[in-house]
Protein backbone atom coordinates (compact mmCIF):
# COMPACT_ATOMS: atom_id res chain seq x y z
CA UNK A 1 0.00 0.00 0.00
CA UNK A 2 1.50 3.27 -1.06
CA UNK A 3 -0.67 5.50 1.08
CA UNK A 4 -3.71 5.31 3.32
CA UNK A 5 -6.96 5.71 1.46
CA UNK A 6 -9.71 4.12 3.48
CA UNK A 7 -12.36 4.82 0.86
CA UNK A 8 -10.36 3.33 -1.94
CA UNK A 9 -9.65 0.28 0.18
CA UNK A 10 -13.33 -0.12 0.78
CA UNK A 11 -14.10 0.10 -2.93
CA UNK A 12 -11.29 -2.33 -3.71
CA UNK A 13 -12.74 -4.93 -1.40
CA UNK A 14 -16.21 -4.31 -2.72
CA UNK A 15 -15.01 -4.89 -6.29
CA UNK A 16 -13.24 -8.08 -5.29
CA UNK A 17 -16.20 -9.46 -3.38
CA UNK A 18 -18.42 -8.70 -6.36
CA UNK A 19 -15.91 -10.44 -8.59
CA UNK A 20 -15.88 -13.55 -6.44
CA UNK A 21 -19.67 -13.56 -6.30
CA UNK A 22 -19.93 -13.23 -10.07
CA UNK A 23 -17.41 -16.02 -10.52
CA UNK A 24 -19.00 -18.47 -8.14
CA UNK A 25 -22.68 -17.73 -8.69
CA UNK A 26 -23.27 -19.86 -11.84
CA UNK A 27 -21.25 -22.76 -10.48
CA UNK A 28 -23.06 -22.57 -7.14
CA UNK A 29 -26.50 -22.54 -8.75
CA UNK A 30 -25.57 -25.45 -10.98
CA UNK A 31 -24.45 -27.53 -8.05
CA UNK A 32 -27.49 -26.60 -5.96
CA UNK A 33 -29.87 -27.45 -8.80
CA UNK A 34 -28.33 -30.88 -9.14
CA UNK A 35 -29.24 -31.80 -5.55
CA UNK A 36 -32.97 -31.19 -5.93
CA UNK A 37 -35.68 -33.37 -7.39
CA UNK A 38 -36.86 -32.19 -10.78
CA UNK A 39 -40.27 -31.00 -9.57
CA UNK A 40 -38.73 -28.46 -7.18
CA UNK A 41 -36.83 -26.80 -10.01
CA UNK A 42 -40.04 -26.21 -11.92
CA UNK A 43 -41.36 -23.91 -9.18
CA UNK A 44 -40.19 -20.31 -9.25
CA UNK A 45 -37.94 -19.02 -7.86
CA UNK A 46 -35.16 -21.55 -7.99
CA UNK A 47 -33.90 -22.71 -4.59
CA UNK A 48 -30.52 -21.28 -3.69
CA UNK A 49 -29.75 -23.84 -1.02
CA UNK A 50 -29.07 -27.57 -1.40
CA UNK A 51 -31.79 -30.16 -1.64
CA UNK A 52 -31.69 -33.70 -0.32
CA UNK A 53 -31.26 -35.62 -3.53
CA UNK A 54 -27.50 -35.40 -3.80
CA UNK A 55 -26.72 -39.11 -3.47
CA UNK A 56 -29.72 -40.34 -5.43
CA UNK A 57 -29.25 -37.95 -8.34
CA UNK A 58 -25.56 -38.56 -8.69
CA UNK A 59 -25.54 -42.30 -8.27
CA UNK A 60 -28.31 -42.56 -10.85
CA UNK A 61 -26.43 -40.31 -13.25
CA UNK A 62 -23.09 -42.02 -12.94
CA UNK A 63 -24.46 -45.52 -13.43
CA UNK A 64 -27.43 -44.98 -15.73
CA UNK A 65 -27.28 -41.57 -17.35
CA UNK A 66 -30.28 -39.95 -18.92
CA UNK A 67 -32.58 -42.33 -20.83
CA UNK A 68 -33.88 -39.58 -23.12
CA UNK A 69 -30.39 -38.74 -24.35
CA UNK A 70 -29.17 -42.15 -25.42
CA UNK A 71 -28.87 -43.36 -21.85
CA UNK A 72 -25.10 -43.29 -21.69
CA UNK A 73 -24.02 -43.51 -18.05
CA UNK A 74 -22.22 -40.30 -17.12
CA UNK A 75 -19.50 -42.42 -15.55
CA UNK A 76 -18.78 -43.81 -19.01
CA UNK A 77 -18.69 -40.32 -20.53
CA UNK A 78 -16.27 -39.17 -17.85
CA UNK A 79 -14.07 -42.14 -18.63
CA UNK A 80 -14.10 -41.19 -22.32
CA UNK A 81 -13.22 -37.59 -21.46
CA UNK A 82 -10.41 -38.80 -19.26
CA UNK A 83 -9.02 -41.02 -21.99
CA UNK A 84 -9.23 -38.21 -24.51
CA UNK A 85 -7.70 -35.63 -22.19
CA UNK A 86 -4.82 -37.87 -21.12
CA UNK A 87 -4.29 -39.06 -24.69
CA UNK A 88 -4.06 -35.53 -26.02
CA UNK A 89 -1.83 -34.40 -23.16
CA UNK A 90 0.67 -37.24 -23.35
CA UNK A 91 0.67 -37.14 -27.13
CA UNK A 92 1.27 -33.42 -27.28
CA UNK A 93 4.02 -33.46 -24.69
CA UNK A 94 5.84 -36.39 -26.31
CA UNK A 95 5.62 -35.06 -29.84
CA UNK A 96 6.64 -31.55 -28.77
CA UNK A 97 9.55 -32.69 -26.62
CA UNK A 98 10.98 -34.70 -29.50
CA UNK A 99 10.52 -31.94 -32.06
CA UNK A 100 11.95 -29.25 -29.79
CA UNK A 101 14.92 -31.48 -28.99
CA UNK A 102 15.63 -31.94 -32.69
CA UNK A 103 15.32 -28.24 -33.48
CA UNK A 104 17.56 -27.08 -30.63
CA UNK A 105 20.25 -29.75 -30.41
CA UNK A 106 20.82 -30.70 -34.02
CA UNK A 107 21.73 -28.87 -37.16
CA UNK A 108 20.31 -30.48 -40.24
CA UNK A 109 19.19 -29.46 -43.70
CA UNK A 110 15.60 -28.18 -43.80
CA UNK A 111 15.59 -27.50 -40.07
CA UNK A 112 14.02 -24.08 -40.57
CA UNK A 113 11.43 -25.51 -42.95
CA UNK A 114 10.30 -27.92 -40.26
CA UNK A 115 10.27 -25.14 -37.74
CA UNK A 116 7.93 -23.09 -39.89
CA UNK A 117 5.72 -26.06 -40.62
CA UNK A 118 5.20 -26.44 -36.88
CA UNK A 119 4.68 -22.73 -36.51
CA UNK A 120 1.86 -22.77 -39.05
CA UNK A 121 -0.26 -25.02 -36.86
CA UNK A 122 -0.65 -22.04 -34.53
CA UNK A 123 -2.73 -20.39 -37.20
CA UNK A 124 -5.18 -23.13 -37.96
CA UNK A 125 -7.53 -23.94 -35.08
CA UNK A 126 -9.86 -26.89 -35.60
CA UNK A 127 -12.84 -24.59 -35.88
CA UNK A 128 -11.72 -23.09 -39.18
CA UNK A 129 -10.93 -26.34 -40.96
CA UNK A 130 -13.54 -28.65 -39.50
CA UNK A 131 -14.98 -30.08 -42.64
CA UNK A 132 -11.76 -31.13 -44.40
CA UNK A 133 -10.25 -32.45 -41.15
CA UNK A 134 -13.39 -34.46 -40.62
CA UNK A 135 -12.99 -35.83 -44.14
CA UNK A 136 -9.45 -36.95 -43.41
CA UNK A 137 -10.55 -38.74 -40.24
CA UNK A 138 -13.42 -40.37 -42.11
CA UNK A 139 -11.09 -41.55 -44.88
CA UNK A 140 -8.68 -42.98 -42.33
CA UNK A 141 -11.63 -44.81 -40.80
CA UNK A 142 -11.04 -43.24 -37.41
CA UNK A 143 -14.57 -42.03 -36.66
CA UNK A 144 -15.80 -43.31 -33.33
CA UNK A 145 -12.41 -44.24 -31.99
CA UNK A 146 -10.16 -42.85 -29.30
CA UNK A 147 -7.41 -42.39 -31.86
CA UNK A 148 -9.70 -40.21 -33.94
CA UNK A 149 -10.60 -38.19 -30.88
CA UNK A 150 -7.00 -37.52 -29.84
CA UNK A 151 -4.72 -37.62 -32.85
CA UNK A 152 -5.73 -34.46 -34.76
CA UNK A 153 -5.42 -32.37 -31.60
CA UNK A 154 -1.95 -33.57 -30.76
CA UNK A 155 0.14 -31.31 -32.97
CA UNK A 156 0.84 -28.16 -31.03
CA UNK A 157 3.12 -25.30 -31.78
CA UNK A 158 2.80 -23.74 -28.33
CA UNK A 159 4.13 -26.79 -26.49
CA UNK A 160 6.99 -27.13 -28.96
CA UNK A 161 7.88 -23.46 -28.50
CA UNK A 162 7.77 -23.75 -24.74
CA UNK A 163 10.21 -26.64 -24.69
CA UNK A 164 12.39 -24.99 -27.28
CA UNK A 165 12.66 -21.83 -25.18
CA UNK A 166 13.42 -23.88 -22.12
CA UNK A 167 16.07 -26.02 -23.81
CA UNK A 168 17.86 -22.90 -24.97
CA UNK A 169 18.30 -21.76 -21.38
CA UNK A 170 20.05 -24.96 -20.38
CA UNK A 171 23.77 -24.24 -19.95
CA UNK A 172 26.05 -25.41 -22.75
CA UNK A 173 28.42 -26.93 -20.22
CA UNK A 174 25.96 -29.71 -19.59
CA UNK A 175 25.90 -30.93 -23.12
CA UNK A 176 29.66 -30.51 -23.41
CA UNK A 177 30.16 -32.52 -20.25
CA UNK A 178 27.80 -35.15 -21.57
CA UNK A 179 29.78 -35.33 -24.79
CA UNK A 180 33.08 -35.67 -22.94
CA UNK A 181 31.57 -38.48 -20.93
CA UNK A 182 30.58 -40.06 -24.21
CA UNK A 183 26.86 -39.90 -23.68
CA UNK A 184 25.05 -40.09 -26.99
CA UNK A 185 22.10 -37.90 -27.94
CA UNK A 186 19.56 -40.43 -26.74
CA UNK A 187 21.17 -40.86 -23.37
CA UNK A 188 21.50 -37.08 -23.00
CA UNK A 189 17.82 -36.72 -23.76
CA UNK A 190 16.61 -39.26 -21.24
CA UNK A 191 19.11 -38.73 -18.45
CA UNK A 192 19.65 -34.99 -18.50
CA UNK A 193 17.06 -33.16 -20.53
CA UNK A 194 13.92 -34.94 -19.35
CA UNK A 195 14.77 -34.77 -15.64
CA UNK A 196 15.61 -31.08 -16.03
CA UNK A 197 12.29 -30.36 -17.77
CA UNK A 198 10.24 -32.02 -15.05
CA UNK A 199 8.56 -28.86 -13.74
CA UNK A 200 7.82 -27.60 -17.22
CA UNK A 201 6.34 -30.93 -18.22
CA UNK A 202 4.16 -30.98 -15.11
CA UNK A 203 2.94 -27.42 -15.64
CA UNK A 204 2.17 -28.09 -19.26
CA UNK A 205 0.45 -31.33 -18.34
CA UNK A 206 -2.10 -29.44 -16.27
CA UNK A 207 -2.83 -26.82 -18.92
CA UNK A 208 -3.13 -29.41 -21.68
CA UNK A 209 -5.25 -31.72 -19.59
CA UNK A 210 -7.78 -28.94 -19.11
CA UNK A 211 -7.59 -28.14 -22.82
CA UNK A 212 -8.22 -31.78 -23.70
CA UNK A 213 -11.01 -32.31 -21.18
CA UNK A 214 -12.84 -29.22 -22.43
CA UNK A 215 -12.81 -30.14 -26.12
CA UNK A 216 -16.26 -29.73 -27.58
CA UNK A 217 -16.53 -29.34 -31.33
CA UNK A 218 -14.21 -32.16 -32.27
CA UNK A 219 -15.85 -34.92 -30.17
CA UNK A 220 -19.21 -33.62 -31.36
CA UNK A 221 -18.22 -34.38 -34.95
CA UNK A 222 -16.16 -37.53 -34.55
CA UNK A 223 -18.44 -39.47 -32.22
CA UNK A 224 -21.76 -40.68 -33.51
CA UNK A 225 -21.88 -43.76 -31.30
CA UNK A 226 -22.91 -43.15 -27.70
CA UNK A 227 -20.06 -45.29 -26.43
CA UNK A 228 -17.59 -42.59 -27.35
CA UNK A 229 -19.48 -39.54 -26.07
CA UNK A 230 -17.41 -37.26 -23.91
CA UNK A 231 -19.00 -35.48 -21.00
CA UNK A 232 -18.76 -31.87 -22.20
CA UNK A 233 -20.59 -32.66 -25.43
CA UNK A 234 -22.83 -35.10 -23.54
CA UNK A 235 -24.31 -32.21 -21.56
CA UNK A 236 -25.32 -30.60 -24.81
CA UNK A 237 -26.86 -33.82 -26.10
CA UNK A 238 -28.94 -33.98 -22.91
CA UNK A 239 -30.20 -30.43 -23.39
CA UNK A 240 -31.36 -31.14 -26.92
CA UNK A 241 -33.60 -34.14 -26.52
CA UNK A 242 -36.07 -32.85 -29.06
CA UNK A 243 -39.63 -32.33 -27.94
CA UNK A 244 -39.39 -33.23 -24.28
CA UNK A 245 -38.49 -30.60 -21.68
CA UNK A 246 -34.94 -30.63 -20.38
CA UNK A 247 -34.48 -32.63 -17.16
CA UNK A 248 -32.70 -29.84 -15.33
CA UNK A 249 -31.64 -31.64 -12.17
CA UNK A 250 -29.92 -34.38 -14.17
CA UNK A 251 -28.41 -32.01 -16.70
CA UNK A 252 -27.00 -29.74 -14.03
CA UNK A 253 -25.67 -32.80 -12.23
CA UNK A 254 -23.85 -33.83 -15.39
CA UNK A 255 -22.59 -30.27 -15.84
CA UNK A 256 -21.23 -30.34 -12.28
CA UNK A 257 -19.45 -33.62 -12.97
CA UNK A 258 -18.09 -32.20 -16.22
CA UNK A 259 -16.51 -29.19 -14.61
CA UNK A 260 -15.38 -30.88 -11.42
CA UNK A 261 -12.10 -32.49 -12.58
CA UNK A 262 -10.60 -29.35 -14.19
CA UNK A 263 -11.77 -27.15 -11.31
CA UNK A 264 -10.18 -29.46 -8.75
CA UNK A 265 -6.96 -29.55 -10.74
CA UNK A 266 -6.77 -25.76 -10.90
CA UNK A 267 -7.51 -25.43 -7.20
CA UNK A 268 -5.09 -28.08 -6.02
CA UNK A 269 -2.22 -27.38 -8.39
CA UNK A 270 -2.65 -23.69 -8.81
CA UNK A 271 1.00 -22.75 -8.77
CA UNK A 272 1.90 -25.19 -11.52
CA UNK A 273 -1.19 -24.25 -13.51
CA UNK A 274 -0.41 -20.52 -13.45
CA UNK A 275 3.17 -21.23 -14.42
CA UNK A 276 2.10 -23.47 -17.26
CA UNK A 277 -0.47 -21.04 -18.56
CA UNK A 278 1.71 -17.96 -18.44
CA UNK A 279 4.84 -19.61 -19.80
CA UNK A 280 3.21 -21.41 -22.65
CA UNK A 281 1.88 -18.10 -23.96
CA UNK A 282 5.24 -16.38 -23.97
CA UNK B 1 21.28 -16.33 -30.47
CA UNK B 2 24.06 -18.20 -28.78
CA UNK B 3 25.95 -20.77 -30.72
CA UNK B 4 24.29 -23.89 -29.49
CA UNK B 5 26.50 -26.94 -29.02
CA UNK B 6 24.92 -29.70 -31.05
CA UNK B 7 25.10 -33.40 -31.67
CA UNK B 8 26.40 -34.49 -35.03
CA UNK B 9 23.90 -36.94 -36.39
CA UNK B 10 22.58 -37.53 -39.85
CA UNK B 11 19.16 -38.94 -39.43
CA UNK B 12 18.20 -38.95 -35.78
CA UNK B 13 16.84 -35.37 -35.97
CA UNK B 14 14.54 -36.32 -38.83
CA UNK B 15 13.25 -39.20 -36.80
CA UNK B 16 12.60 -36.84 -33.90
CA UNK B 17 10.59 -34.29 -35.86
CA UNK B 18 8.79 -36.95 -37.87
CA UNK B 19 5.75 -37.46 -35.56
CA UNK B 20 5.09 -33.74 -35.27
CA UNK B 21 5.49 -33.13 -38.99
CA UNK B 22 3.39 -36.13 -39.91
CA UNK B 23 0.48 -34.97 -37.74
CA UNK B 24 0.86 -31.42 -38.96
CA UNK B 25 0.79 -32.58 -42.52
CA UNK B 26 -2.11 -35.01 -42.26
CA UNK B 27 -4.38 -32.98 -39.98
CA UNK B 28 -3.39 -29.39 -40.67
CA UNK B 29 -1.79 -28.77 -44.03
CA UNK B 30 -3.64 -31.35 -46.08
CA UNK B 31 -7.12 -30.37 -44.81
CA UNK B 32 -6.35 -26.69 -45.22
CA UNK B 33 -5.23 -27.29 -48.75
CA UNK B 34 -8.39 -29.28 -49.37
CA UNK B 35 -10.47 -26.40 -48.07
CA UNK B 36 -8.66 -24.01 -50.36
CA UNK B 37 -9.11 -26.31 -53.33
CA UNK B 38 -12.72 -27.12 -52.57
CA UNK B 39 -13.58 -23.47 -52.31
CA UNK B 40 -13.10 -23.20 -56.07
CA UNK B 41 -15.52 -26.03 -56.88
CA UNK B 42 -19.18 -26.84 -56.64
CA UNK B 43 -19.87 -30.36 -55.50
CA UNK B 44 -23.12 -32.27 -55.34
CA UNK B 45 -24.20 -33.68 -51.97
CA UNK B 46 -22.96 -37.18 -52.77
CA UNK B 47 -19.55 -36.10 -53.95
CA UNK B 48 -19.86 -37.68 -57.41
CA UNK B 49 -19.49 -34.64 -59.55
CA UNK B 50 -17.72 -31.41 -59.12
CA UNK B 51 -17.26 -28.45 -61.27
CA UNK B 52 -14.61 -25.78 -61.27
CA UNK B 53 -16.23 -22.43 -60.63
CA UNK B 54 -13.21 -20.30 -59.68
CA UNK B 55 -14.31 -17.47 -57.41
CA UNK B 56 -18.03 -18.09 -57.71
CA UNK B 57 -18.33 -19.53 -54.21
CA UNK B 58 -16.77 -16.41 -52.78
CA UNK B 59 -18.84 -14.05 -54.86
CA UNK B 60 -21.95 -15.95 -53.93
CA UNK B 61 -21.00 -15.75 -50.27
CA UNK B 62 -20.59 -12.02 -50.29
CA UNK B 63 -23.75 -11.60 -52.30
CA UNK B 64 -25.56 -13.62 -49.66
CA UNK B 65 -27.16 -11.31 -47.18
CA UNK B 66 -27.12 -13.81 -44.33
CA UNK B 67 -23.34 -14.12 -44.67
CA UNK B 68 -22.81 -10.38 -44.67
CA UNK B 69 -25.04 -10.22 -41.65
CA UNK B 70 -22.95 -12.89 -39.98
CA UNK B 71 -19.90 -10.63 -40.41
CA UNK B 72 -21.79 -7.86 -38.68
CA UNK B 73 -22.97 -10.23 -35.92
CA UNK B 74 -19.40 -11.42 -35.40
CA UNK B 75 -18.22 -7.83 -35.20
CA UNK B 76 -20.82 -6.88 -32.59
CA UNK B 77 -20.28 -10.06 -30.62
CA UNK B 78 -16.47 -9.81 -30.64
CA UNK B 79 -16.43 -6.13 -29.73
CA UNK B 80 -18.72 -6.68 -26.77
CA UNK B 81 -16.88 -9.76 -25.53
CA UNK B 82 -13.40 -8.31 -25.95
CA UNK B 83 -14.22 -4.92 -24.47
CA UNK B 84 -16.03 -6.14 -21.37
CA UNK B 85 -13.62 -9.01 -20.77
CA UNK B 86 -10.66 -6.64 -20.85
CA UNK B 87 -12.31 -3.92 -18.78
CA UNK B 88 -13.64 -6.21 -16.06
CA UNK B 89 -10.49 -8.33 -16.03
CA UNK B 90 -8.34 -5.25 -15.59
CA UNK B 91 -10.59 -3.85 -12.87
CA UNK B 92 -10.39 -7.10 -10.87
CA UNK B 93 -6.65 -7.38 -11.40
CA UNK B 94 -6.01 -3.83 -10.23
CA UNK B 95 -8.18 -4.46 -7.17
CA UNK B 96 -6.47 -7.76 -6.38
CA UNK B 97 -3.10 -6.11 -6.79
CA UNK B 98 -4.01 -3.50 -4.17
CA UNK B 99 -4.81 -5.98 -1.44
CA UNK B 100 -1.51 -7.66 -0.94
CA UNK B 101 -2.40 -10.03 1.84
CA UNK B 102 -5.45 -11.71 0.37
CA UNK B 103 -4.52 -11.41 -3.32
CA UNK B 104 -3.77 -15.11 -3.59
CA UNK B 105 -7.14 -16.07 -2.18
CA UNK B 106 -8.96 -13.86 -4.65
CA UNK B 107 -6.83 -15.17 -7.47
CA UNK B 108 -7.65 -18.78 -6.62
CA UNK B 109 -11.34 -18.07 -6.88
CA UNK B 110 -11.34 -15.84 -9.89
CA UNK B 111 -9.35 -18.14 -12.16
CA UNK B 112 -11.84 -20.98 -11.68
CA UNK B 113 -14.01 -20.25 -14.76
CA UNK B 114 -10.96 -21.00 -16.90
CA UNK B 115 -11.54 -24.64 -15.98
CA UNK B 116 -15.05 -24.51 -17.38
CA UNK B 117 -15.33 -25.38 -21.07
CA UNK B 118 -16.90 -22.58 -23.13
CA UNK B 119 -19.77 -24.91 -24.02
CA UNK B 120 -20.39 -25.59 -20.34
CA UNK B 121 -20.19 -21.92 -19.45
CA UNK B 122 -22.91 -21.50 -22.05
CA UNK B 123 -25.04 -24.24 -20.49
CA UNK B 124 -24.61 -22.72 -17.00
CA UNK B 125 -25.85 -19.30 -18.08
CA UNK B 126 -28.49 -20.84 -20.29
CA UNK B 127 -29.84 -22.47 -17.16
CA UNK B 128 -29.66 -19.26 -15.09
CA UNK B 129 -31.39 -17.21 -17.75
CA UNK B 130 -33.85 -19.82 -18.93
CA UNK B 131 -37.27 -18.17 -19.19
CA UNK B 132 -39.09 -21.01 -17.44
CA UNK B 133 -36.69 -22.07 -14.67
CA UNK B 134 -33.77 -19.62 -14.59
CA UNK B 135 -33.24 -17.52 -11.51
CA UNK B 136 -31.81 -14.56 -13.38
CA UNK B 137 -34.83 -14.55 -15.67
CA UNK B 138 -36.98 -14.61 -12.54
CA UNK B 139 -35.13 -11.65 -11.03
CA UNK B 140 -35.51 -9.75 -14.26
CA UNK B 141 -39.23 -10.45 -14.24
CA UNK B 142 -39.40 -8.72 -10.83
CA UNK B 143 -38.25 -5.60 -12.65
CA UNK B 144 -40.90 -6.39 -15.23
CA UNK B 145 -38.34 -7.27 -17.88
CA UNK B 146 -39.73 -10.03 -20.02
CA UNK B 147 -36.76 -12.28 -20.67
CA UNK B 148 -37.02 -14.81 -23.45
CA UNK B 149 -33.92 -15.46 -25.50
CA UNK B 150 -35.76 -18.06 -27.57
CA UNK B 151 -37.59 -15.35 -29.47
CA UNK B 152 -35.71 -12.15 -28.71
CA UNK B 153 -32.52 -11.88 -30.77
CA UNK B 154 -31.01 -9.10 -28.68
CA UNK B 155 -31.50 -11.07 -25.50
CA UNK B 156 -30.01 -14.19 -27.10
CA UNK B 157 -26.98 -12.08 -27.98
CA UNK B 158 -26.71 -10.85 -24.40
CA UNK B 159 -26.87 -14.43 -23.16
CA UNK B 160 -23.98 -15.67 -25.31
CA UNK B 161 -21.96 -12.52 -24.64
CA UNK B 162 -22.36 -12.84 -20.87
CA UNK B 163 -21.44 -16.52 -20.88
CA UNK B 164 -18.38 -15.87 -23.08
CA UNK B 165 -17.22 -13.00 -20.91
CA UNK B 166 -17.71 -14.91 -17.69
CA UNK B 167 -15.44 -17.69 -18.91
CA UNK B 168 -12.73 -15.40 -20.28
CA UNK B 169 -12.40 -12.87 -17.45
CA UNK B 170 -10.41 -15.47 -15.50
CA UNK B 171 -7.71 -15.68 -18.14
CA UNK B 172 -7.50 -11.93 -18.67
CA UNK B 173 -7.44 -11.31 -14.92
CA UNK B 174 -4.55 -13.73 -14.45
CA UNK B 175 -2.37 -12.12 -17.10
CA UNK B 176 -3.17 -8.58 -16.00
CA UNK B 177 -2.35 -9.48 -12.41
CA UNK B 178 0.98 -10.99 -13.46
CA UNK B 179 1.68 -7.84 -15.49
CA UNK B 180 0.81 -5.54 -12.61
CA UNK B 181 2.99 -7.45 -10.20
CA UNK B 182 5.97 -7.02 -12.46
CA UNK B 183 5.75 -3.22 -12.42
CA UNK B 184 8.45 -1.90 -10.07
CA UNK B 185 6.89 -0.53 -6.90
CA UNK B 186 9.50 2.20 -6.67
CA UNK B 187 7.96 3.93 -9.71
CA UNK B 188 4.55 4.08 -8.11
CA UNK B 189 6.01 5.25 -4.81
CA UNK B 190 8.06 7.96 -6.46
CA UNK B 191 4.94 9.29 -8.16
CA UNK B 192 3.04 9.18 -4.87
CA UNK B 193 5.75 11.21 -3.18
CA UNK B 194 5.51 13.75 -6.00
CA UNK B 195 1.88 14.09 -5.06
CA UNK B 196 -0.07 12.29 -7.75
CA UNK B 197 -3.17 10.47 -6.62
CA UNK B 198 -4.04 6.84 -7.26
CA UNK B 199 -6.10 7.51 -10.39
CA UNK B 200 -3.52 9.71 -12.01
CA UNK B 201 -0.83 7.18 -11.13
CA UNK B 202 -2.85 4.45 -12.77
CA UNK B 203 -3.39 6.31 -16.04
CA UNK B 204 0.06 7.86 -16.36
CA UNK B 205 2.26 5.06 -15.03
CA UNK B 206 0.59 1.72 -14.53
CA UNK B 207 -1.56 1.59 -17.63
CA UNK B 208 1.18 2.59 -20.11
CA UNK B 209 3.61 0.14 -18.53
CA UNK B 210 1.00 -2.54 -18.87
CA UNK B 211 0.56 -1.99 -22.60
CA UNK B 212 2.45 -5.11 -23.78
CA UNK B 213 0.16 -7.26 -21.62
CA UNK B 214 -2.87 -5.32 -22.82
CA UNK B 215 -1.95 -5.81 -26.44
CA UNK B 216 -1.23 -9.48 -25.98
CA UNK B 217 -4.57 -9.97 -24.24
CA UNK B 218 -6.35 -7.99 -26.91
CA UNK B 219 -5.18 -10.42 -29.57
CA UNK B 220 -5.80 -13.50 -27.43
CA UNK B 221 -9.30 -12.37 -26.51
CA UNK B 222 -10.05 -11.53 -30.10
CA UNK B 223 -9.05 -15.04 -31.13
CA UNK B 224 -11.11 -16.43 -28.27
CA UNK B 225 -14.17 -14.39 -29.20
CA UNK B 226 -13.90 -15.27 -32.87
CA UNK B 227 -13.25 -19.01 -32.59
CA UNK B 228 -13.45 -20.56 -29.13
CA UNK B 229 -16.94 -19.26 -28.48
CA UNK B 230 -18.34 -21.77 -30.94
CA UNK B 231 -19.20 -24.00 -27.98
CA UNK B 232 -21.06 -21.24 -26.15
CA UNK B 233 -23.26 -20.54 -29.13
CA UNK B 234 -23.77 -24.09 -30.31
CA UNK B 235 -24.74 -25.32 -26.83
CA UNK B 236 -27.19 -22.51 -26.12
CA UNK B 237 -28.83 -20.50 -28.89
CA UNK B 238 -27.71 -22.68 -31.79
CA UNK B 239 -27.17 -19.54 -33.81
CA UNK B 240 -30.73 -18.40 -33.42
CA UNK B 241 -33.24 -16.97 -33.13
CA UNK B 242 -33.34 -16.10 -36.83
CA UNK B 243 -29.52 -16.33 -37.06
CA UNK B 244 -29.18 -13.41 -34.68
CA UNK B 245 -26.25 -15.06 -32.89
CA UNK B 246 -24.80 -16.90 -35.84
CA UNK B 247 -21.17 -15.78 -35.86
CA UNK B 248 -18.79 -16.74 -38.68
CA UNK B 249 -17.29 -19.82 -37.06
CA UNK B 250 -20.76 -21.11 -36.27
CA UNK B 251 -21.80 -20.52 -39.84
CA UNK B 252 -18.92 -22.58 -41.24
CA UNK B 253 -20.11 -25.50 -39.17
CA UNK B 254 -23.74 -24.95 -39.99
CA UNK B 255 -23.22 -24.61 -43.74
CA UNK B 256 -20.96 -27.65 -43.88
CA UNK B 257 -22.52 -30.15 -41.52
CA UNK B 258 -26.14 -29.15 -41.36
CA UNK B 259 -26.60 -27.55 -44.81
CA UNK B 260 -24.04 -29.86 -46.49
CA UNK B 261 -22.93 -27.12 -48.84
CA UNK B 262 -19.26 -28.08 -48.96
CA UNK B 263 -18.06 -25.53 -51.47
CA UNK B 264 -19.54 -22.65 -49.52
CA UNK B 265 -18.33 -24.04 -46.19
CA UNK B 266 -14.83 -24.42 -47.63
CA UNK B 267 -14.71 -20.84 -48.85
CA UNK B 268 -15.90 -19.69 -45.44
CA UNK B 269 -13.09 -21.74 -43.91
CA UNK B 270 -10.60 -20.03 -46.17
CA UNK B 271 -11.89 -16.60 -45.18
CA UNK B 272 -11.63 -17.53 -41.50
CA UNK B 273 -8.11 -18.85 -41.98
CA UNK B 274 -7.13 -15.57 -43.56
CA UNK B 275 -8.47 -13.79 -40.48
CA UNK B 276 -6.49 -16.04 -38.10
CA UNK B 277 -3.34 -15.64 -40.15
CA UNK B 278 -3.71 -11.87 -40.06
CA UNK B 279 -4.27 -11.95 -36.30
CA UNK B 280 -1.26 -14.17 -35.72
CA UNK B 281 0.82 -11.98 -37.96
CA UNK B 282 -0.24 -8.90 -36.00
CA UNK B 283 0.63 -10.57 -32.79
CA UNK B 284 4.13 -11.44 -33.87
CA UNK B 285 4.80 -8.30 -35.79
CA UNK B 286 3.81 -5.83 -33.12
CA UNK B 287 4.39 -7.74 -29.95
CA UNK B 288 8.03 -8.32 -30.82
CA UNK B 289 7.89 -11.51 -28.90
CA UNK B 290 11.09 -13.25 -28.10
CA UNK B 291 11.03 -15.60 -31.01
CA UNK B 292 14.69 -15.75 -31.89
CA UNK B 293 15.79 -18.05 -34.63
Amino acid sequence: MVERRPWLNFITHLVLILGVALTLFPVWMTFVASTHPGEVLAIKPLPIWFGDRFLENYSFLITEGLPGAGGVPVGKMMMNSLIMAVGITIGKITVSLLAAYAVVYFRFPMRMLFFWLIFITLMLPVEVRILPTFDVIAKLDLLNSYTGLCLPLIASATATFLFRQFFMTIPEELIEAAKIDRAGPIRFFFEILIPMSRTNIAALFIVLFIYGWNQYLWPLLVTTEEDYYTIVMGVHRMLNTGESLPVWDRIMGTATLALLPPVLIILLMQKLFVKGLIESEK
Amino acid sequence: MKNQVTFPNRFLPYLLVLPQILITFVFFLWPSWQALEQSFFIEDAFGFKRQFVFLDNYLELFADESYRKSFYTTFVFCSLVVFFTMAIGLLFAVAANRVIRSALMYRSTMILPYAVAPALAGVLWYFLMNPSVGIVAYWLSLFSIDWNHYVNGGQAMILVVVASIWRQISYTFLFFLAGLQSIPRSLIEAAAIDGSGPFKRFWTITFPLLSPTTFFLLVMNLVYATFDTFGVIHATTDGGPAQETSILVFKVYNTGFIGQDYGSSASQSVILMTIVILLTFFQFRYLERKVVY
